[in-house]
Parts: structure tokens; sequence; C-alpha cells
């Protein structure tokens, strides 16, 4: 795809985030799209965030599920980028209805590094060495296609489908977690509405994600900074959410954070 | 209210034992008796259990079915469902399921508890429950209805001694101080591949609650749970068919791993 194809659909995807509106689906209208044109696109749209002034923090990755993975007919995850405006502070209230289009919430575990992570040849032993600490995430994600109807490089070009993400602030050491087999318990409304568990992550650990994404950068020649947050994916299925609702996720030996719905 | 007579119970009970014991499916019984009640489902299982006891086969255990609420609500009860384990259903780990003595198997992953003292109810909680547990051990449940084709309701079911065919322990053992009930995360592989996961919250909302609601229906028949009673929680996974060559192996956060091989 020309670079003015792109520059156009990233401006387009922009303005949709900005505006709150849906756009078709961008594989629909072009269906020769390949991956390198929507993370193009991605990587437009972040230019355009950036020159607004928000601050480029970290990455997320997405599509890590079999169930996803299965739905989208891909049999790797996906990235994004996470700036400071898409923060919520634990325990806040996000705005919906003002915000977001049709959100859906997620529970995952974040990562935040003390090392950069330059792909590729990185291995989940070099993961834990450079990450910091781990903390309870939840991930309201969005997308500006119309209706979720998303193909791999419609939710890639539309920045991974993110939204916005609040952390919890009990910082566990990953040492002390064995993070396949770490539960964890999504409540909405006090009511338990899903439960899952580490090894939802690609079938191994949300580490096995965080080498992905390394490994990925590194081959597209960028890598993981020291500090970064990196949203290691959904550990259970993506919530429909609706203001008024409030949702808390546990993870075993991790913690729990929360967030509310306006 | 039971609304079959006592011969009536015992032929049931006769034909739906040895539909387990020779491994034969049999039609669901509430196609013959479809006026019987809880309470006549109950009396056909503790007529099991009475029949095997009278055998010299011990009761090793208690199990509860149907823990998760969505499936309570799907099945249109407000509770779960119990039944015994008998001595020959344990297998060790490190032995083998095997198929030709069963007729359709499923395995579930559980967390099992082994209790310290009595619990009666009504009125048992999370909070006695807790206090009574002596160890939190690993299970896997080997489910094996025997109606044909899994065409059951939930009187027939029960009936049936909510499927129970075998059961693994192993793995490690807690105290319930060192482990988190509610987040206890459990990975199921079926030969070397994630199939099934979730956390104990699955179960109830807290594996704990299965246990006092058990003390609580044991009640309503004058029965408590007795001091030193294994105790399988429910299934915190979807029920995976397993067929002979499968190996299981299930992961629990602090509690180790089970692995069997089906034969």
């Amino acid at each position: 795809m020309e670079t003015q194809k792109i520059q156009a659909y990233g401006d387009e995807l922009y303005a949709a985030l900005r505006e709150c509106r849906m756009v078709d689906p961008l594989t629909e209208r072009e269906p020769d799209i390949s991956i390198e044109d929507a993370y193009a696109i991605s990587s437009h749209i972040l230019s355009r965030r950036l020159a607004d002034g928000e601050r480029l923090i970290g990455k997320k990755i997405g599509v890590t599920s079999a169930a996803v993975q299965n739905m989208l007919g891909v049999n790797q995850p996906d990235f994004g980028y996470l700036t400071d405006r898409m923060v919520v502070e634990e325990g806040g209230v996000l705005n919906i209805s003002k915000l977001m289009i049709q959100p859906r919430a997620e529970g995952e575990i974040a990562f935040v590094l003390k090392k950069d992570l330059q792909g590729p040849g990185i291995t989940a032993t070099d993961v834990l060495q450079a990450t910091d600490f781990i903390v309870p995430c939840f991930e309201i994600v969005d997308s500006r296609i119309r209706d979720w109807k998303i193909g791999i490089e419609d939710t890639v070009a539309d920045n991974a489908s993110c939204g916005y993400f609040t952390l919890g602030q009990m910082a566990v050491d990953p040492r002390s977690i064995d993070l396949s087999t770490c539960g964890m318990v999504v409540e909405l409304n006090g009511q338990v509405i899903s439960t899952g568990a580490g090894a939802a992550a690609l079938g191994s650990s949300p580490v096995s994600c965080v080498v992905w994404l390394a490994n990925t950068l590194g081959r597209l020649g960028t890598s993981l900074k020291a500090g970064e947050v990196i949203l290691s994916g959904s550990l259970v299925p993506l919530q429909p959410i609706k203001p008024g609702d409030c949702m808390a996720v546990s993870i075993g030996g991790i913690g729990r954070t929360s967030v509310r719905f306006d | 209210m039971s609304t079959l007579d006592k011969t009536t119970i015992e032929n049931l009970a006769e034909h739906l034992e040895n539909a387990e014991l020779n491994a034969q499916a049999v039609t669901k019984i509430t196609d013959d008796y479809p006026d019987m009640d809880w309470e006549d489902a109950y009396d056909i299982q503790w007529e099991i259990r009475r029949r095997k006891e009278a055998r010299g086969t011990r009761v090793t255990g208690l199990k509860m079915g149907l823990t998760s609420w969505a499936k309570m609500k799907q099945m249109g009860v407000e509770t779960p469902i119990y039944a015994f384990l008998a001595d020959y259903f344990s297998i060790d780990e490190g032995a083998e399921i095997n198929t030709s003595e069963l007729i359709h198997p499923k395995v579930e992953a559980e967390i099992a508890v082994i209790t310290n003292r009595v619990l009666k109810g009504p009125g048992c909680t999370i909070a006695q429950v807790m206090a009574a547990i002596e160890a939190v051990v690993p299970a896997i449940e080997v489910i094996d209805s025997r109606y044909e084709n899994f065409r059951f309701d939930l009187k027939s079911v029960v009936a049936d001694n909510a499927s129970s065919s075998r059961f693994i322990t192993g793995g490690r053992l807690r105290r319930i101080d060192q482990v988190d009930l509610k987040t206890l995360g459990v990975v199921m592989e079926k030969n070397g591949e994630v199939v099934e996961l979730g956390s104990g919250a699955s179960v109830l909302g807290h594996p704990a609650a299965a246990v006092s609601m058990l003390a609580n229906m044991l009640a309503e028949r004058g029965e408590e749970i007795p001091a030193g009673t294994f105790i399988m929680t429910g299934g915190v996974t979807a029920a995976v068919a397993i067929e002979a060559g499968d190996s299981i192996s299930v992961r629990y956060e602090e509690l180790g791993s089970i692995t069997i091989n089906v034969v």
C-alpha cells in the first residue's frame, strides 16, 4: 500500500478515535491490505497522538488467546502502542459514554521493564530478568471498526483495538509467581463472570507474549525500553461494559485492581 | 416428599449400579418415572451407597457437582448436587485410567479438601468450612454418566451418583492459610496442549462454598460431613472427553501437578 493511502487510513482512524465514531472495516475496502500495511497505519496514528502531546509509555499485546486467534484466523498475537492518555488511575472512573464507542474489558497481567529488550533472540529468561515488576491490569479495549467486524489487519491498524487501561498498585516480583498457573477471577458488579489462568496466554504464559513482542519488534528494528509498561494479553473472555458497571480483577499471588464506568 | 416406593427405589438403585459395574449405558430413569422428585433421586443414590457398603466397599469421600452458577441457571436449579466416592474410584497418580471399565469418561480438574472436624448444617458457612480444612489437595475427577449419549436430566444424574466413577489425587498438599482458593489457577493439558483453564472462583464463587452447601444439603437428610472427609469441591474446568492413548496433565497454582494416562 502506498504511503499516501496509509496516511489517509491512519488519519481516518485517528479522527474516528477522537470523535468516537465507527468506520467500515479496512479489510472490506482494501482486500489486499497486508499486516505490514496495518502496522504502518497504526504507526501513523501514533505519530498523530504524539503530535498532540501524548507520550509513549509502553505497548500492548493482543490476540493472545486460542479463542480470539481462531476467530480472526491467525496463529500469532498483535501489538499496539500505549500512551499516557490511556491511563485510568486505580479505582478511578472511566467515562465510557463520552470517551468510547463499543468498549469491552479484559483482565491481564502488566509487565514493567527495568532493562531494554532487544530482539530477535529474546528468551523467557531474558524477559524475566528485564522485568522490574508485574501488576494486575484491566484493559478497556474499543474498536473504531464498525460493530467489531474486525479482521486481523483491521485491529492491527486500529492500534490493536486499544482504549484505556488501569494498573493495580501491588507491584510483584515475577520471580515469586508461577505465571503459567496463576489464576484470574473477574467480577462484574459483584458477580464472578469469568475465571482464567496464565496459560490462556498463547497456551503457555504471559511471559511468552512479551518474548513474542520483543522478537517481533526486533525484526522491525526497534526494542522494548526500560520503564515501558507491557500489557501481556487477556486471560479471560472480553466483557462488553456499560455506564454504571464496576469491575474487579484478582490474580493469584499478584493482587487485585478495579475500575468503574460512567 | 418422595413419590417412589421402597421397592422401586431398590430396583432403580440396582439397575443403575449394574450399569456402572458393567460399564453399560442405560436410558435415563426419568423416562420411566417422570414424576420422581429430588428426594427420590437422592434415595436411589443412598441406596446405591448402601449396596456398596454392604459388600464391604468403603466410602472414601464426597463430591460436589454442578457447581457453576452458569450451569445451575441453565439447568434451572438453585443448588449444586452431591455424591459419594467409593474406595475403588481412587486411582493413584502413575497408574492408568482404564477405559474398558468405563462407558464414555470425561475428566475435570478440581480442588479437593480434607476436613478435620465435623461440619453440620443447616447454617454451615464458608468461614466454618475454612476453619475445618486440614489440607487442600489437587484432584482430577473422571466422570462417566451411565446414561446413553449423555441424555439425562438432573434428577437422573443425582440417582446415578452424579456420574462419579474415578478420581486421582497427587501433586502437593497445602494448608488453607497457604492458598487463596478463589484465585487458585488450574491449567489442564491433554496430550501436551492446554485444553481448559480457570481458577477456583469457577466453583460457586469460592470452593469452600461447595463444602458449606454440602453440609447444608446433607442436613436435610439428618446427615453431616464427618471429620477427616475428603471432598472434591466441583469442576474448575469444563469436562474433557478422554480416550485410550490420551495423557492428561493438570497444573495447579501452589498445588503442583497431576498426570494420568488413559489406556
